[in-house]
């Protein structure tokens, strides 16, 4: 079954790209797109069904080179049954909306076939994330991840006509390059150690990696950290992490529902996806993952401040997305790795439709961008309203406080806020600022768009000049084909499907993601706790007969004891953890400090706080209250901004022009870098053009060619006299040196 | 006592004059003949000299033989120049410069 789902997109991407010359491009597309959906279905099917044993299926032999032998399988697990799912719905309601949003495109001439590629190019997206998170190793992981770099550069780079957006692709690709490098880096790194690119094999040598120095840029490494943030170097490009997120909100060129599915809801989680799995070498990378934790804080504040000022929708929800995924990688990196998949999972829903929906809008408006020019769409596009309201609610976390009751956003978010509080408190701070900004630019976008008058002011694109009625541009004054629409039935459904996902999805697997840790280690497939905690009413934070076993042994091999059943004494543990996912339980020191963070007491019913999860439960309610109160702060903030007083943020604006001008122009991210690597690149480009090509490589052809050769045929033309007594003088200088050299030498002997 | 070194002297001296002879004369191609005549006899100076000093009658008859060509090659040369004449009007030396490419 796995197999169908990983080959069904690969099938209809060859046969919709090279087939629909054959049989029409509506047919190549219904082909597609049936397939994704076979896909999706089967997913689900292994979703629901799936207990939590790690199975792989092997598909072939790929490479075999010396002691490197790799094969092509898929491994399936509880990670990858959560990707399948998260990919293959995105992926399969993406292909639904585009028959609705690509039907007619301004950027082709009339009888150009544009669709069949499109979708093509979809399918052949899904077949490479399906590839990156079914792979059983690193080299198929990272066949996968520049498979959907390659998508996702003809997917943004689609409208081949407009230098934008070429500019997008290229720069997308090649921000990518620089993660990828590392990605790379960290995967030769871990193939010079362990001699072999195996998961199974990795994981199992991780508590030795942690104990390996490697030597790298003349410096001594831990072999775990140094390979840790390798690796997430590689994450940051493909998840737009702070320093390499700069082409994310360019790659808003290409066409909405590619933003939707590869720009928000599945390849860029790729470098989540990555932590999560590669979270048993991490486990033992604390330095790598403290890292991780303050660059993805970072990345969520930075990402929110940006996205408080811009003005075009899509780049609104770029930013939120970049912020969004900082709070995975908090999460991820504090090591509550179930959390950050949690919250992959909900912000695939709720993002996705929030995409979709902006697509709907932009569609609506005849390809508007700018918030600036909507208003009032509320009555004009009911459905996509309310999608979108959906959407606003799940993301910016709206729910119950303090009970498990709320869009999928509050329960993901809370659980990430929650855990950051036991990581750091730097991250903690930041996201719950970040948190309050979401709530903010979310209702900006809302108010902005679907509230207050309308300000369309002509179309002008289209040649229709009716400068009169730009204030009020949707009367009957007979351009009635500009009057906002609602979008067709196609393009509604996804959004529909979307909407319960982010409604529900929350609440239905709240418990097996975080809530109940007892649930959660068998969904993951991890091995069930030991022993239940003396006073246990429900199983949650028992990993604790770990640690009584052996709180005296030192740091390392009570945390070998704790993951590994029978695990040999000595450095090197044979066997890899079981499940998808490892979590080790805090070593005695850090069991305090937790301890004293969260203000543990002793007997009170409460139990030991022996892993992250479990101490995540147990964090004070203050903390667990803080992102409802951010939540409803930023809201009110949008309110009195957007709805109450218009005029407000253009004051604002004036008054704090230095600060307002920072954060719309990104931090001024896209300068500097010009400003550091591209102008030098091209200046040294330029530098090896005119000086290295032009005067040192043309002008010694040149001069050899044109100065050289001629002076030399000069001499040797003035030598050929044609007078016979110079040709007998040079014989008689040659024999009289011939004997010379001869009687000076000693002749034949 | 005439010995071999003032023979060989006289050769020496002979064949360098046919060398000059032949890269300094500008004038007329009679004189490079002559001057290989004077070559070829100092040669031939050198030959009976060493037949002589060593005993061996080799060398007087190698002598014969440079004589007998000497005498073939003059005439082929005169015959050279005549036509040479014929078609150029002139024995200069200095207008002689067509054996170049």
């Amino acid at each position: 079954m796995a197999t169908i789902i990983l080959l069904a997109p690969l099938v209809g991407a060859l046969i919709c790209g090279f087939g629909w010359r054959f049989f029409g491009e509506f047919a190549g597309q219904v082909i597609a797109t049936a397939l994704v959906f076979l896909a999706a279905i089967l997913s689900w099917v292994i979703f629901l069904g799936f207990d939590g044993e790690t199975q792989q299926i092997v598909l072939l032999r790929w490479i075999e080179s010396g002691s490197l032998a790799t094969e092509w399988a898929i491994r399936l697990d509880r990670l990858t049954a959560i990707m399948l799912v998260v990919v293959n719905s995105v992926s399969a309601l993406v292909h639904l909306y585009s028959f609705g949003y690509m039907a007619h495109d301004d950027n082709w001439h009339e009888g150009e076939h544009y669709k069949a590629r499109f979708f093509a190019y979809l399918s052949f997206f899904t077949f490479a994330m399906l590839t990156l998170i079914t792979s059983d190793n690193l080299v198929q992981m990272f066949f996968g991840w520049e498979g959907v770099g390659v998508a996702s550069y003809l997917l943004i780079g689609f409208y081949y006509r407009k230098p934008s957006a070429n500019a997008a692709a290229m720069k997308a690709f090649i921000v990518n390059r620089v993660g990828d490098f590392g990605f790379a880096l960290g995967i030769f790194a871990l193939f010079f150690l362990t001699d072999s690119i195996r998961f199974d094999d990795v994981f199992a040598a991780a508590p030795g990696l942690a104990e390996t120095s490697l030597g790298f840029l003349w410096t001594e490494w831990n072999a775990a950290n140094l390979i840790g943030v390798l690796l997430f170097i590689g994450a940051m490009g493909k998840s737009a992490q702070l320093g390499l997120h700069t082409w994310l909100p360019d790659a808003m060129e290409g066409p909405t529902p590619v933003s939707a599915l590869i720009h928000a809801a599945t390849m860029v989680t790729a470098g989540v996806f990555l932590v999560c799995r590669m979270s048993p070498v991490f486990e033992y990378a604390p330095q790598a993952t403290a890292f991780i934790t303050v660059l993805g804080a970072t990345t969520a504040f930075f990402a929110a401040t940006v996205g408080l000022v811009q003005n075009d929708i899509k780049r609104v929800i770029a930013y939120s997305t970049c912020s969004q995924l900082g709070y995975m990688f908090v999460a991820a990196g504090v090591g509550a790795y179930p959390v950050a998949m949690f919250h992959l999972f909900t912000h695939a829903f709720f993002k996705a439709m929030l995409f979709l929906g902006a697509g709907s809008v932009i569609h609506a408006t005849h390809h508007e961008q700018d918030m600036r020019n909507y208003g009032g769409l509320r009555k004009k596009i009911p459905l996509t309203f309310w999608a979108m309201m959906i959407g606003t609610l799940a993301i910016t976390g709206v729910g119950i406080p303090l009970t498990h009751f709320g869009f999928a956003g509050f329960l993901s978010k809370d659980a990430v806020i929650e855990s950051a509080y036991v990581g750091s408190d730097y991250a903690f701070w930041l996201l719950v600022i970040a948190a309050c900004m979401t709530s903010f630019y979310s209702w900006r976008l809302m108010f902005l768009t679907f509230y207050g008058e309308s300000r369309a002011h002509g179309h002008d694109a289209h040649g229709h000049d009716h400068h009169g009625h730009d204030a009020h541009g949707h009367d009957d004054h007979g351009h009635g084909h500009h009057e906002p629409h609602e979008s067709p039935m196609v393009m509604l459904i996804p959004l529909g499907v979307l909407a319960l996902g982010a409604v529900f999805s929350g609440m239905l697997w709240y418990n097996v993601f975080f809530g109940d840790e007892a649930k959660m280690r068998a969904w993951f497939g991890m091995e069930a706790v030991a022993e239940h905690h003396a006073e246990g009413d429900h199983a949650a934070p028992a990993a604790a007969a770990t640690t009584a076993e052996a709180p005296a042994a030192d740091h390392a091999t009570a945390e070998t004891h704790a993951t590994i059943e029978a695990a040999p004494e000595g450095h090197m543990v044979a066997a890899a953890p079981k499940g998808a996912i490892s979590i080790l339980p805090y070593g005695p020191e850090e069991l305090e400090a937790v301890k004293a963070k969260i203000g543990f007491h002793e007997g009170e019913g409460h139990h030991e706080p022996v892993n992250i999860i479990a101490a995540a439960h147990s964090v004070p309610k203050w903390v667990k209250v803080s992102p409802f109160i951010a939540m409803i702060l930023g809201f009110l903030l949008a309110y009195q901004f957007y709805i109450r007083k218009p005029d407000l943020p253009k004051r604002l604006a004036a008054a704090q022009r230095p600060l307002y001008d920072f954060l719309l122009n990104k931090w001024y991210f896209d300068e500097l870098y010009n400003a550091v690597f591209v102008a030098p690149a091209r200046w040294l480009g330029a530098f090896l053009w005119k000086k290295g090509d032009g005067a040192v490589i043309d002008g010694a052809l040149n001069g050899l060619a044109l100065g050289f050769i001629p002076f030399v045929t000069r001499f040797m033309n003035r030598l050929q006299s044609g007078y016979i007594f110079h040709y007998a003088f040079a014989m008689v200088l040659g024999i009289a040196a011939l004997i010379t050299w001869m009687s000076l030498s000693g002749g034949a002997h | 006592m005439v010995g071999l070194e003032h023979y060989l002297t006289v050769a020496a001296a002979l064949f360098v004059i046919g060398i000059f002879g032949i890269f300094l004369n500008r004038k007329n191609v009679i004189v490079i003949l002559m001057s290989i005549e004077l070559m070829l006899l100092a040669v031939n100076i050198n030959l009976v000299a060493f037949s002589s000093f060593l005993g061996d009658l080799v060398g007087q008859v190698f002598t014969m033989f440079v004589l007998t060509v000497a005498a073939a090659e003059a005439a082929i040369g005169l015959a050279i120049l005549v036509s040479f004449f014929r078609t150029r009007g002139t024995i200069e030396v200095e207008d002689a410069n067509v054996m170049k490419g």
